[in-house]
């Protein structure tokens, strides 16, 4: 019996090798990451299953993220701000076989905390942080960002 | 030499204006234009035609974003409760139907009808007045007290209230907590919020 449970257990792992549970992190976490001591790039999108123009520019940090070394991706989903049930997200995370690191902002109220990640921020979306936790630069953009957009504002802050 | 000079001014106009959205728009406390927009009915729409409007909720809004559609029936509720009061709502749809084809004239013109809208719902095809006005989002408000004929001051810029997936779980009403304040002859209590909504389709950017 317990052999088959785990023969059942591997299975279903090796069945859903893609499959990364997107952990749900606080604004806190964030500006953890912001501020932490990685010696990586931060590079941390802003995005949601319902916004078109994020959709389009994602493959942009995937293709980042799969290529340099010198940088950390985070891909922040949004969604919980209007839809309380993460499902879309992680059924979004599965059928784009995001490889990027994936998180779920658990927050309400953004006006109480879109101005701790950038205060020119409207709170429209998409938009990117890029900072180099070394030297202190810090690049924010909120627009879709398009084919070798991303490359300059990581190099901008090098 | 004349001519050379306004060529360079044409020039400089035309970069000045080009692409992206001019950001600063409007601060509260600034005095607003008025617009004249096609709405849904084909009819034109100024501010101006209020004649006895003591202010007014300009909302940005349009069909495609989810916010919209999740506070559709919190605008059409602010309507009813203070169009009677002298401050109606108007709410213009900037977006680009060509990236966003969901927020053509037609769509708007059905969206209008089948929500029963008792407000205007007008048409920014040149994107001039949500430019003029700061407008990032959708939906984006500003209210605007009618001080004078001449001076229509904004007094609050942000979202409708605080929470966008709960109309029953709002705690800061901000939109009505600020034609309240106008009523009342008191300070508006929150003056500017941001909140998550879908950004603005812009022309050719």
């Amino acid at each position: 019996m317990k052999f088959l449970i785990i023969t059942f257990v591997l299975a279903v792992g090796i069945g859903s090798p893609n499959l990364q549970p997107a952990e749900k992190v606080k604004i806190e976490d964030l500006q953890k990451m912001i501020g932490g001591n990685s010696g990586k790039i931060q590079v941390i999108n802003f995005w949601a299953t319902w916004c078109a123009p994020c959709i389009k520019e994602l493959p942009l940090f995937e293709q980042a993220n799969a290529t340099r070394e010198d940088i950390e991706v985070s891909l922040v989903s949004i969604d919980l701000d209007l839809d309380p049930n993460p499902d879309k997200v992680y059924r979004f995370i599965d059928r784009k076989k995001l490889k990027s690191k994936v998180y779920i902002l658990d927050e309400r109220d953004p006006n109480t905390w879109i101005d701790k990640i950038d205060k020119s921020w409207s709170g429209a979306i998409p938009a990117t942080l890029v900072v180099n936790l070394e030297n202190g630069k810090r690049k924010f953009v909120e627009k879709e960002l398009k084919e070798g957009e991303l490359e300059e504002i990581i190099n901008s802050v090098k | 030499m004349n001519a050379l000079k306004s060529l360079f001014a044409i020039a400089l106009i035309a970069v000045m204006t080009a692409g992206a959205p001019v950001k600063p728009g409007y601060e509260v406390g600034d005095s607003a234009t008025d617009f004249k927009l096609k709405n849904y009915d084909g009819k034109m729409v100024s501010m101006a035609d209020y004649k006895d409007a003591k202010g007014y909720i300009v909302i940005f809004n349009c069909n495609t974003c989810p916010y919209s559609k999740a506070y559709d029936s919190r605008i059409i509720a602010l309507n009813k409760k203070y169009a009677s009061k002298g401050f109606p709502v108007l709410t213009i749809n900037p977006n680009d139907p060509g990236l966003s084809p969901g927020d053509s004239f037609d769509e708007m013109k059905s969206q209008a009808k089948r929500n029963k809208y008792d407000f205007p719902y007008l048409v920014d095809e040149t994107q001039d007045v949500a430019r003029t006005y700061g407008a990032t989002n959708t939906p984006h408000v500003y209210v605007l007290d009618k001080v004078s004929e001449t001076n229509l001051k904004v007094v609050y810029i942000g979202a409708i209230d605080d929470n966008s997936r709960n109309a029953d779980a709002v705690t800061k009403r901000y939109v009505e907590d600020a034609v309240d304040a106008i009523m009342q002859s008191k300070n508006v209590p929150v003056t500017k919020t941001k909140a998550i909504g879908c950004t603005i389709k812009w022309k050719n950017s």
